[in-house]
């Protein structure tokens, strides 16, 4: 029942950070409209997945930190004691003097031999805390060294010794523009390792979040704390407690398990994103409303448009009968597979309709059943402050341009033989260059193929 | 946290050097109110309990006791140590961290490199490594020196080879100062070439820093303050521009204020390193991203506020069009954000670019080598040195050619739209 997060890295402390307030926040936060029962039931789901219990009485996060340099654990560990609420174990966290100098190279050859044993200790120790493991969150970024390169290596060693437990690794996809120079050839050698050793790659796009920390939350200067917020917010909207069945009330034991069930049913096709409405100021909401009818429409406007956000224009005729014929299904998108929680539903009739509108096999790719394909999950406790909020998680379509984009630019570089010193210091040969780019130019065709 | 060593070499290093620690100790006074030793001030500093004799007199927490600079002083001549070390910096220096000389190079790169170089080679490594042992973790060596004399070029220069040879895997990062075209040292070109070779070879990253343009700068600012406009926004208080309050000397030295503004450089680049910030960079990942091919090192530095204030939130996006980048690296760039100011300003930016625009200034020090090596004019000087010969001229010339054209084939490909390898295909 529990879920096992490594944090690698400065991206993966400082989100893994967010995430884990989040989820205990919205656990004690104010329940909506559900039962007191519903609640504690509610809290005490969440608490066994994430958290565990210490002599203190103050819930300790189930979380290995793992960074090269001191100064990102130093910080997280400071904020996260000072809240009072929960902390972090004393005894989680890995951390060397020096960084891996943005060198994928460095963090895999040389940090990750270096400190496995330590590493794996580590998670061993919170592995053996966990009465049922159900699986490991790996947060890291795809541009840096550390949790590009490392996180690579982690990954796989979770693999080799911990082969019966599900990987989800949560990925950063980087700025397209300007983070770090090197960011093309990180990403590509990150992303063929994980595709060979992860289960699945749940990828957040530095580009979306930021625009959605523009446009809809309405921040003037954004900063990586807010950016951060709402990767955890939508994170947290996924993988909070949820029924775990049509009709049943009990909590759903094992969702790793069922989401890559669902989701992940081809090794071909791992990368999935996350969708979640509403999301808006803290000063908006107190203004707004919502019905479940207008949340769903927009959400699977979203999906389709592949917008990663909602954009506000109305091209739905107002009528009760979602226009499915008069919907343009642009032929370029087609997913396999839906996935969609969701909580507190009142007007039962209008959703049914709604919900008929993602199951149009339109949607979906030949091979894969609309039954099948689209699973819904639901719970009747509100959500962070939003009294109804919807998440969607799809494997998709919508990450073959960016794919496309980087490896573009990737073996531009490569072709001119530009920054490979560094790496080839370390241990990664031209050849490993050209291995990560067949995989992943397979990938994109397949996907694409769809 | 990462320790850093400087280590200043030459009468132009060691007044670089000095105005550097002047600013170092005023920044993190500015920011650590409380007195206590951490690790952002251990990146420079070492802290000392001055009662006990001897080496173990360090204390690794707790508060300031009394700080020692990280530094390896290095002249052949004692005049401008002396002074140092009879001014109000005094106590910052360990008697142990000094080597000096009577005579001096006599502007002469083949003496400081060859003779120097071979007298004084085993002592500046048991300084060096004495340095190295105080340091927890060391990251990296800041070399400061200038170009054209004799002892900053020649043994700055020999000392590269000995860190590399010695701490393959710790940075070498040399601030090296350009003579300007008018410079007073006849020979100024010839010890530029020599050394040229040598930083091609053993340094990681040079940052070339223009007496000319740093003069330039200066007039500017003075230009400004002085004639008073109403909504200039030259700061006469910043650090930058002044150094008054800090070294209470009775009359200006000429090259303060071009040195304030090296100092300041090196300020910035290890602003990230020591303190905090949502975006952290190491100085390790300067080299990474900014070095694409081992010989090209040489990053072109810009500093602001000196007398502008510019807007730091992501400034690459509006930049972006003005820029000619290379073709595969269109999006060229890698930011990092630190969250403590320097003193005096509320933001200031630093740009490292590692531009083709080093190449005229090459090529220009060529033409002034070749003016001279020409007519063999003052060679006899240098070839009557032990253990240096005409050659080495050759040799020198012949790299610093090759290196102006790997610039130049990137310069060429400025304009024409990259001729695309096309990618692999797979069979699906």
């Amino acid at each position: 029942m529990s879920i096992v997060t490594v944090q690698l890295g400065q991206c993966g402390n400082q989100i893994g950070f967010e995430v884990f307030d989040t989820l205990f926040t919205d656990s004690h936060s104010s329940q909506g409209l559900c039962s007191k029962r519903e609640n504690e039931a509610y809290q005490a789901s969440c608490q066994e997945r994430f958290f565990r219990e210490e002599e203190s009485g103050v819930p300790v996060a189930r979380a290995v930190l793992v960074d090269m340099e001191p100064k990102v654990i130093n910080q997280t560990l400071s904020k996260a004691a000072q809240s009072g609420r929960w902390k972090y174990g004393q005894h989680s966290c890995f951390c060397q003097k020096q960084g891996s100098g943005n060198n994928w190279a460095y963090g895999y050859s040389v940090h990750g031999p270096r400190h496995e044993a330590s590493i794996m200790n580590l998670t061993r120790k919170e592995v053996e805390r966990c009465d049922s493991l159900r699986g490991f969150f790996i947060i890291m970024s795809m541009a840096g060294g550390t949790g590009s390169g490392l996180g690579a290596f982690i990954t796989q060693n979770l693999q080799d010794q911990y082969s019966n437990s599900l990987r989800m690794n949560q990925v950063i996809w980087p700025y397209g523009t300007g983070e770090v120079i090197v960011q093309n050839y990180n990403s590509i050698l990150t992303l063929s390792h994980l595709y060979r050793s992860s289960d699945a790659l749940l990828v957040h796009e530095n580009d979306a979040v930021h625009k959605i920390c523009a446009k809809l939350m309405n921040i003037k200067h954004i900063s990586f704390s807010d950016m951060n917020q709402v990767l955890a917010h939508q994170l947290g909207s996924v993988f909070q407690p949820t029924y775990a069945g049509e009709g049943s009330f009990r909590y759903r034991g094992n969702p790793l398990g069922d989401l890559m069930e669902h989701l992940v049913p081809h090794p071909e096709f791992k990368m999935l994103g996350v969708r979640n409405i509403p999301q808006m100021s803290e000063n908006s909401l107190a203004y707004s409303t919502f019905t479940w009818a207008g949340l769903l429409k927009h959400l699977r406007q979203m999906l389709i448009s592949n917008a990663k956000m909602e954009e506000g224009n109305r091209n739905f005729k107002n009528s009760n009968i979602p226009p499915r014929a008069k919907l343009h299904f642009p032929s370029c998108h087609r997913f396999i597979h839906s996935l969609w929680e969701r909580k507190r539903y009142i007007d039962h009739i209008c959703i049914v309709f709604i919900v008929e509108g993602f199951k149009d096999p339109a949607l979906y790719t030949s091979w894969m059943e609309p039954a099948h394909a689209f699973s819904m999950w639901k719970t009747q406790r509100a959500f962070n402050k939003y009294e109804k909020s919807a998440a969607l998680v799809s494997n998709s379509q919508f990450l073959v341009k960016p794919l496309d984009m980087i490896v573009g630019k990737a073996w531009n570089m490569f072709a001119s033989k530009a920054y490979i010193h560094q790496y080839t210091k370390f241990g990664i040969e031209e050849e490993d260059f050209l291995d990560s780019f067949t995989l992943l130019e397979q990938v994109v065709a397949s996907y694409s193929s769809l | 946290m990462t320790q850093s060593v400087v280590v200043q070499v030459g009468q132009c290093g060691n007044q670089i050097g000095c105005c550097f620690w002047d600013l170092v100790l005023r920044e993190h006074a500015a920011v650590n109110q409380k007195g206590i030793y951490d690790e952002a001030i251990g990146s420079f500093f070492r802290n000392v309990d001055t009662r006990v004799v001897g080496d173990s007199g360090n204390i690794s927490r707790g508060k300031i006791g009394s700080l020692k600079a990280r530094a390896v002083l290095i002249d052949m001549e004692e005049g401008v140590v002396n002074e140092l070390l009879q001014g109000p910096l005094r106590d910052l220096f360990d008697g142990k961290q000094l080597i000096t000389d009577k005579s001096g190079s006599g502007n002469n790169w083949a003496v400081g490199h060859k003779v120097f170089g071979s007298l004084y080679r085993e002592q500046i490594l048991e300084k060096l490594r004495k340095s190295a042992e105080h340091c927890d973790c060391l990251q990296s060596f800041f070399i400061l020196h200038s170009m054209g004399g004799g002892t900053g070029s020649g043994l700055g220069t020999f000392l590269l080879k000995v860190l590399e040879d010695e701490f393959p895997e710790v940075f070498r990062f040399v601030t090296s100062v350009y003579p300007a075209s008018e410079d007073d040292v006849i020979t100024s070109p010839y010890n530029s070439i020599l050394a040229m070779k040598e930083l091609e070879e053993h340094a990681d990253c040079v940052l070339p820093i223009d007496n000319q343009s740093l003069f330039d700068i200066i007039s500017k600012i003075d230009l400004v303050v002085n004639s008073g406009k109403s909504g200039a926004v030259v700061k006469p208080e910043s650090l930058v521009t002044s150094n008054d309050g800090a070294l209470k000397r009775r009359h200006k030295k000429p090259f303060d204020a071009v040195n304030n503004i090296v100092a300041n450089l090196l300020l910035n680049l290890t602003s990230s390193a020591r303190f905090e910030g949502p975006l952290n960079m190491d100085l390790n990942e300067i080299s990474m991203n900014l070095v694409p091919f081992p010989r090209l090192h040489f990053l072109v530095s810009s500093l602001t506020p000196l007398y502008t204030l510019a807007d730091v939130n992501i400034p690459s996006r509006r930049l972006k069009p003005t820029l000619q980048f290379v073709s595969w690296n269109q999006d060229g760039w890698k930011t990092s954000l630190c969250s403590v100011p320097p003193v005096g300003h509320s933001h200031s930016l630093l740009a490292l670019a590692n531009n083709t625009c080093v190449k005229p200034t090459f090529i220009e020090l060529r033409e002034r080598f070749m003016r001279l090596y020409k007519k063999k004019a003052h060679l006899h000087h240098y070839v009557q040195v032990e253990g240096m010969e005409e050659s080495c001229f050759a040799e020198a010339l012949s790299s610093l050619s090759a290196l102006i054209q790997d610039y130049h084939e990137l310069d060429v490909t400025r304009n024409m739209p990259g001729h695309d390898v096309p990618r692999l295909s797979v069979a699906v």
